[in-house]
């Protein structure tokens, strides 16, 4: 009996009328925990009880205290007929279990019923008393925190990342059980509630005892995702880093907070290889997965390409056009890699990283964007067992729950490690031993189910592997020497044995190492890129129709379209990262969603001009019927129009690089030892360099033929994308490049939009038009809704397609919308070219718009002298000392007019609501992240049989994200927090029959609860007790 | 293609003051919108009438959802649901509760039931203003009078304590409060030259000075009845009002009570001559307005009853604002030279509040 969970029930308030007769209502409360009940006494006749209970107490075991959410039931009590439900409260109580989180829950929830929503709050307070030292206990896994955030937690420090955690559980779905035909709405609802908390709970302890095994404390990058798969049940699912991490000691000492992620870190993490076999990915049999990639580099040749890669047996029906070639390409490239590399994939079944920011100096090299998918049949008609048609691999199974019920989360498990190999093989291909950023999503419809997977091939310093031992390899040490800003775009595969077509050239920053003529990852920025101008957000947006089919034709129908929506997503991501100037893509993220008869992709990245990459070639239009006069004229026209539109881009995202010519010699690296010993290695490939030069000349630019009316409609739609209004930048990563000067007023907002398509007989033109038509409208809303905060930047730009019916499609948006200084922006860009103009006198101007560009980029000028200095530094690979740093990331940060404006805002008299900030970021704008509370795991349904009194299913759905938001509010308010940072509404499943009054909405949200202090009331507390930090109250700042 | 929904929440609830207004209003969306793009935002913006159709459906569905919880505004402060900027939340509760001029001078003094509401078609119709926004005004006079009318203490508090509002708002609710409790005329034909203001301000003065509040200004006991209750008169005082009246019926009592005013006032008045011959009639005027004070239906027709008996005979001698300041003080202070009268106090008490009133109702 390990553990005591002590509740008391305190007040309600605002509750509802539940007797008309006396407009009051006699409430009392039930107290759930496993199989305990406690009651609280009839509270008579008031909408504001004041119970003031005494301690109920559960004597739980640990693992049911992971398990079991707190069930508080609130009734009103009724002498001669059944109690009537107000509503109810889950409370996960895992925050409490982990010593440096919350210590106690207190505070006031919202009431919810999944019939009429909130009603009324009630103030609980939550203690847990923990007996036994809690890593005896296997089963449980007491102890190990959860973090949804992709860096290393802003007051952790990361010792060793152990790597890559999954886990699943499957149950049935109490929607589709036979009781839920004599039950009603609520209970089914209330039942699925129950059931999910009950999963994720079980699935974060799983994930938990396996990152024990792996001797780590911690999982980072936590994502959890549900597949309501219908009658064939409903999945939890989770992947994650797991990691060791340390907690910076004296809050009060930190450095000041950075806007971007992981510059805290004092140390470099090493990346661990588990000496003892992980229990990890439990040996479910590996199918060959069928999965297509995507790398970086397409040419417009390739569509014929597809074909070659989908023929090869069990390879996969949509195999990626050089999987071929990938094949023999993989074995080569690793012999000739060789050495740590290898070790690190043989020590780990998938080494694959969650994260999307790292600790300095962990990520080595990209190699480009690997992703598979795999179209499965959740059967339980079928035959129960594994057959495979038409040369395919697609697994059928029978979901029996009777009979088959602990197979099941095997079968899960089976397709996910197919597609996870797949991944491997594909980064393998790439040169790169790891894959980082990586993740994992299911679109389902009917019984057909896609999986997908991406994330960034790349290679993880070596030195990494293993523990405090230096690997002596002359190649590493090559690498150690490379200049921080451009060493991640290097190529990591052999440039002779190129996996796929590639134009290489020497990298424009340090002229050394060979880099792609574009980078397509799924990472953020990495935080000492250097980057010139801003970034933007690049979407490429597609549909395909698709005949109406049952089962396997249904799914060999969808697994024939995807290559080519694969193939076209890629060819309108390159197309439009062209027509911006630019040459990177960063966050990327695409998602293929099925519907009954159409399929939609929907690809969302930042695209950035790496200065390291060469600059981008222009888009060239060729006709196919060159006789014709007039057409030749519109050809031409539409020409001139597309470079009018680069030439727009450029200045609006201010991309003006350097002129690349021999005259300049050197990209900025201000250091002169460093310059000098560069300008040594400019000399040497001199040569190279102007070959190179030549061949970006207009040879290569991107040629898109008009050979018929698609193509002019693909042409005209890259030109619709209107750039968001002046003030506003947008991208989809945790910072926008070129911006470091936020001040502290954020937004996040979710928009969900559900259009209805007008005809049946609709093209893919028409289709494609609409689709288009509503993402626009949707961005050009944003920046309407949010001109008042501007100039703002929308970050995190997360959108969602889903179709839940034949004709609907949805949209959902949730990104944060961060105001920041243009002055301030001047200035700090001043003082960064005046410092750089001492240090590097002798460059000449055009190089000093160099470092005017860079955002928080004085990192690598800082680097390398400290790394010569401190020899012993320079050695374990510490990157930048921390004190230096900090004094670079302290001119860059927000102490910009916001915080004054906002403290001399009028105190909130009376108000007891204290304001929880929400951000699907890391951080948080001019404040410094105190401490971490845990993670935030919600999922709710409502479900409304009067919609139309509700106001409709607009007025219905915003009531419940509303609603949705002011739960996770409040819980992280009773933790003692006031934020959420990495907020993501995970799943919004809309279904609505007006014609029956009815609609039912399920969303999942996840986040983790923080304290943050600002800035501006650091110093001053620091003086103070550090203990006040905890007090959430402190911060009695005012959001606008 | 068909909008079949299109939300926005953010975790701070956006609110636009101009859309706000526009709903106070009571628009429909098609006409807010309308007049928003006659505004000229689309130009400034950029935007196009489909995003700013969709912008305004939000924001009226926002407010439409802030409705019920403005209908008790503490309940707006403690709330959950909507995340708002305690300055923002000051401005929703400020602007909901505010009225129109026109309207308020419609409904002043009138019974707030059922009845008066049936009239607001009228009332829209005369004035203007959307039925809709009519309907919200009338409302909100209604909750505001249920709220505080049974309750002790100021008026200015209890509704500014109930009803999170800003002082001059609070006076204002007091004012309509008071005159709908005591069903003051002041739809009469002769009373549409005075604005809400001025009744304002008397109702002020009369709380301040005529009801049973104002008598108890230390209370002993603060849970007795008798603890200030700002919304009814003094019933006593008005009795004794009555006493007033040997000031006019006691033919010396009169003429030593004009020439009085007359010695003090003579060379310093422009009417000198009118304020002589007309003396008595005024003076009778306004004893006899507190004489009848008796009787409800004589308090209801105060107003029309001081315009009559004293603002329009000056008014139609074209005596200055400042004569009559002049007389009035004199004609105050000269009372208390009387030997023969005994109820100085309840004359400071009466005339004391009735020379302000009719200050402020000296124009034209």
């Amino acid at each position: 009996m390990p553990g005591k969970l002590k509740v008391k029930i305190v007040a309600g308030r605002h509750l509802p009328v539940m007797d008309r007769a006396s407009d009051l209502t006699d409430a009392f409360v039930e107290v759930k925990f496993g199989n305990t009940t406690f009651k609280t006494d009839v509270y008579l006749k008031s909408l504001n009880p004041q119970w003031n209970s005494e301690w109920f107490k559960f004597e739980v075991d640990d693992e049911d205290l992971q398990d079991e959410p707190l069930q508080i039931t609130v009734l009103d009590h009724d002498t001669y007929s059944a109690n009537d439900a107000i509503g109810k409260v889950y409370i996960d109580i895992d925050p409490l279990l982990y010593s440096e989180a919350a210590t106690v829950i207190s505070g006031w929830f919202p009431i919810y019923d999944t019939i009429h929503g909130i009603r009324g709050e009630i103030n609980v307070v939550v203690k847990v008393d923990l007996f036994n030292d809690l890593n005896r206990f296997r089963q449980s896994s007491c102890g190990v925190k959860f973090f949804c955030t992709t860096s290393i937690p802003k007051c952790y420090r990361a010792v060793v990342i152990h790597g890559f955690v999954e886990e699943l559980v499957v149950n049935e779905d109490p929607e589709y059980q036979w009781i839920d035909r004599i039950r009603t709405p609520r209970a089914s609802n209330e039942a699925r509630q129950r059931l999910i908390s009950l999963m994720s709970g079980e699935l974060q302890r799983k994930i938990g005892l396996k990152v024990l095994e792996m001797r780590g404390n911690a999982v980072v990058g936590y994502l959890q995702c549900f597949d309501l798969e219908g009658e064939s049940g409903l999945v939890v699912r989770a992947i994650g880093t797991a990691c060791t991490l340390d907690k910076l000691s004296s809050p009060a000492t930190f450095l000041p907070a950075c806007n971007s992620p992981s510059k805290e870190m004092k140390e470099s993490p090493l990346v661990h290889p588990p000496s003892h076999g992980c229990r990890s990915t439990h040996n479910s049999p590996i199918h060959t997965a069928t999965g297509s990639r995507l790398t970086q580099s397409f040419s417009v040749s390739v569509p014929t390409l597809i074909y070659t890669g989908m023929g090869s047996g069990s390879a996969g029906k949509e195999g990626g056009p050089f999987k071929a070639l990938l094949r023999q390409q993989t074995q080569s490239a690793l012999e000739q890699r060789g050495g740590s590399p290898h070790r690190f994939c043989r020590r780990r079944e998938f080494p694959f990283l969650t994260l999307t920011a790292f600790p300095p100096g962990l990520l080595v090299h990209v190699g480009g964007v690997v992703s598979a998918r795999s179209v499965k049949l959740l059967d339980r008609i079928h035959n129960p067992a594994f057959v495979g048609i038409m040369g395919n691999t697609r697994s059928y199974k029978l979901l029996d729950w009777n009979s088959f019920n602990s197979d099941e989360p095997e079968t899960r498990d089976a397709w996910w490690a197919e597609i996870r190999q797949e991944i491997k093989s594909h980064a393998k291909a790439l040169g790169c031993h790891a894959v980082v950023g990586y993740s994992e999503s299911t679109s389902i419809c009917e019984e057909v189910c896609i999986l997908s997977a991406s994330g960034t091939a790349a290679v993880l310093s070596p030195r990494f592997l293993q523990e405090g031992t230096v690997d002596g390899s002359l190649e590493q040490r090559v690498e150690e020497n490379l200049p921080v800003g451009c060493g991640f775009c290097h190529i990591p595969y052999d440039e002779l044995n190129m996996p796929f077509p590639a134009h290489l050239t020497h990298c424009y920053n340090c002229r050394k190492q060979k880099v792609p003529d574009v980078l397509f990852t799924t990472i953020d920025l990495p935080t000492d890129a250097v980057v010139i101008g801003k970034g933007c957000l690049i979407q490429a947006r597609l549909c395909r129709l698709k005949k109406k089919a049952q089962a396997e034709a249904n799914a060999t129908a969808i697994s024939n379209l995807l290559p080519f929506m694969e193939y076209e997503v890629h060819t309108q991501l390159m197309n439009k990262l062209k027509l911006k100037g630019m040459n990177a893509l960063f966050g990327l993220r695409i998602q293929i969603t099925v519907g009954e008869n159409m399929l939609m992709g929907l690809a969302s990245a930042t695209g950035v001009y790496l200065a390291a990459l060469p600059m981008p070639g222009g888009i060239q239009i060729a006709g196919k019927t060159p006789s014709d006069g007039s057409y030749e004229q519109h050809i031409s026209h539409m020409q001139k129009k597309i470079n009018d539109t680069i030439a727009k881009n450029k200045e609006l995202y201010e991309i003006n690089p350097p002129e690349v010519s021999e005259e300049i010699i050197g990209s900025p690296i201000p250091e002169p030892r460093q310059r000098s010993r560069l300008l040594r290695s400019q000399s040497e490939s001199s040569d190279e360099v102007t070959e190179l030069d030549l061949s970006h000349g207009k040879k290569d630019a991107f040629v898109l033929e008009i050979d018929d009316t698609d193509a002019m409609e693909d042409v005209h739609s890259l030109l619709t994308d209107v750039p968001p209004p002046s003030g506003f930048y947008s991208c989809n990563t945790e910072i926008m490049p070129g911006i470091n000067n936020w001040t502290s007023e954020i937004q996040m907002f979710t928009s969900v939009r559900v259009v209805r398509l007008s005809s049946l007989n609709l093209t893919n033109q028409a289709l494609n038009k609409n689709f288009n038509g509503l993402c626009e409208n949707l961005l050009k809303s944003l920046y309407f809704k949010l001109r008042s905060m501007t100039p703002c930047c929308l970050c995190h730009v997360n959108f969602t397609v889903s179709l839940p019916e034949d004709e609907l499609i949805q949209v959902t948006v949730t990104a944060v919308a961060i105001t920041f200084d243009k002055n301030q922006a001047l200035q700090t860009t001043k003082a960064h070219a005046e410092k750089s103009l001492q240090r590097a006198s002798t460059d000449n101007e055009e190089l000093l718009q160099f470092p005017l560009e860079l955002c928080s980029d004085s990192v690598p000028s800082h680097a390398f002298p400290a790394a010569k200095e401190h020899p012993e530094s320079a050695s374990s690979n510490s990157g930048t000392p921390a004190a230096q740093r900090a004094v670079t990331v302290e001119k860059a940060s927000p102490m910009g007019d916001g915080n004054f404006r906002n403290r001399s805002a009028p105190p909130c008299a009376g108000s007891t609501v204290g304001v929880v900030k929400m951000t699907p970021l890391s951080f948080i704008p001019g404040a410094k992240i105190t401490k971490y509370l845990g993670i935030i795991n919600m999922f709710f349904i409502r479900e409304t049989t009067s919609l139309r009194e509700e106001g409709g299913v607009s007025g219905f759905l915003h009531t419940f994200i509303a609603e949705v938001f002011a739960m996770v509010r409040a819980h992280v308010a009773a933790l003692g927090g006031n934020a959420v940072v990495s907020y993501i509404m995970k799943q919004c499943v809309f279904m609505e029959n007006p014609s029956k009054n009815q609609a039912q909405c399920l969303i999942n949200v996840s986040g983790d609860a923080v304290v943050f202090v600002r800035e501006s009331d650091l110093e001053v507390m620091s003086t103070q007790q550090p203990a006040v930090n905890c007090q959430p109250t402190c911060t009695g700042e005012v959001t606008t | 293609m068909t909008s079949e929904l299109d939300i926005f929440v953010g975790n701070t609830t956006l609110i636009d003051e101009d859309v706000y207004r526009l709903w106070l209003d009571g628009y429909s969306v098609n006409d807010a919108v309308a007049l928003r793009v006659r505004s000229g935002i689309l130009e400034q913006t950029g935007a196009t009438a489909g995003v700013l159709q969709s912008d305004t459906m939000d924001h009226y569905r926002t407010f439409h959802m802030l409705e019920r919880l403005l209908h008790a505004p503490p309940k707006l402060l403690h709330q959950l649901i909507f995340q708002i900027p305690p300055s923002r939340q000051a401005l929703l509760i400020e602007r909901y509760y505010t009225f129109d001029e026109a309207f308020v001078r419609e409904v002043l003094g009138k019974k707030l039931s059922k009845g008066t509401k049936k009239d607001l078609d009228d009332i829209s119709t005369k004035t203007g203003i959307t039925l809709k926004s009519c309907r919200r005004q009338f409302d909100n006079f209604k909750r505001v009078f249920k709220v505080v009318e049974e309750m002790r203490g100021s008026l200015v508090d209890n509704i500014q304590q109930h009803f999170l509002l800003s002082d001059r708002l609070a006076r204002d609710y007091a004012a309509i409060v008071f005159f709908a409790n005591n069903r003051f005329e002041t739809g009469k034909k002769k009373l549409q030259y005075l604005s809400f203001g001025d009744f304002a301000f008397c109702a002020e003065l009369m709380i301040q000075n005529w009801t049973l509040g104002a008598v108890g200004e230390a209370p002993t006991d603060p849970d007795s009845q008798m603890d200030d209750m700002d919304v009814d008169l003094d019933k006593e005082f008005l009795q004794d009002l009555k006493e007033l009246k040997v000031l006019v019926a006691d033919k010396d009592l009169l003429d030593l009570h004009k020439s009085l005013v007359c010695t003090a006032l003579r060379g310093k008045l422009s009417v000198f001559s009118e304020m002589e011959t007309n003396f008595k009639n005024l003076s009778r005027g306004l004893v006899n307005v507190a004489a009848k004070l008796t009787h409800n239906k004589d308090v209801r027709d105060l107003f029309v009853d001081l315009v009559e008996k004293f603002v329009e005979p000056c008014r139609s001698d074209h005596w200055p604002l400042s004569d009559v300041r002049l007389f009035l003080n004199q004609y105050s202070v000269s009372v208390h030279s009387l030997d023969g009268f005994r109820h100085q106090t309840l004359w400071d008490r009466y005339m004391g509040t009735l020379r302000g009133c009719l200050l402020r109702l000296y124009h034209d």
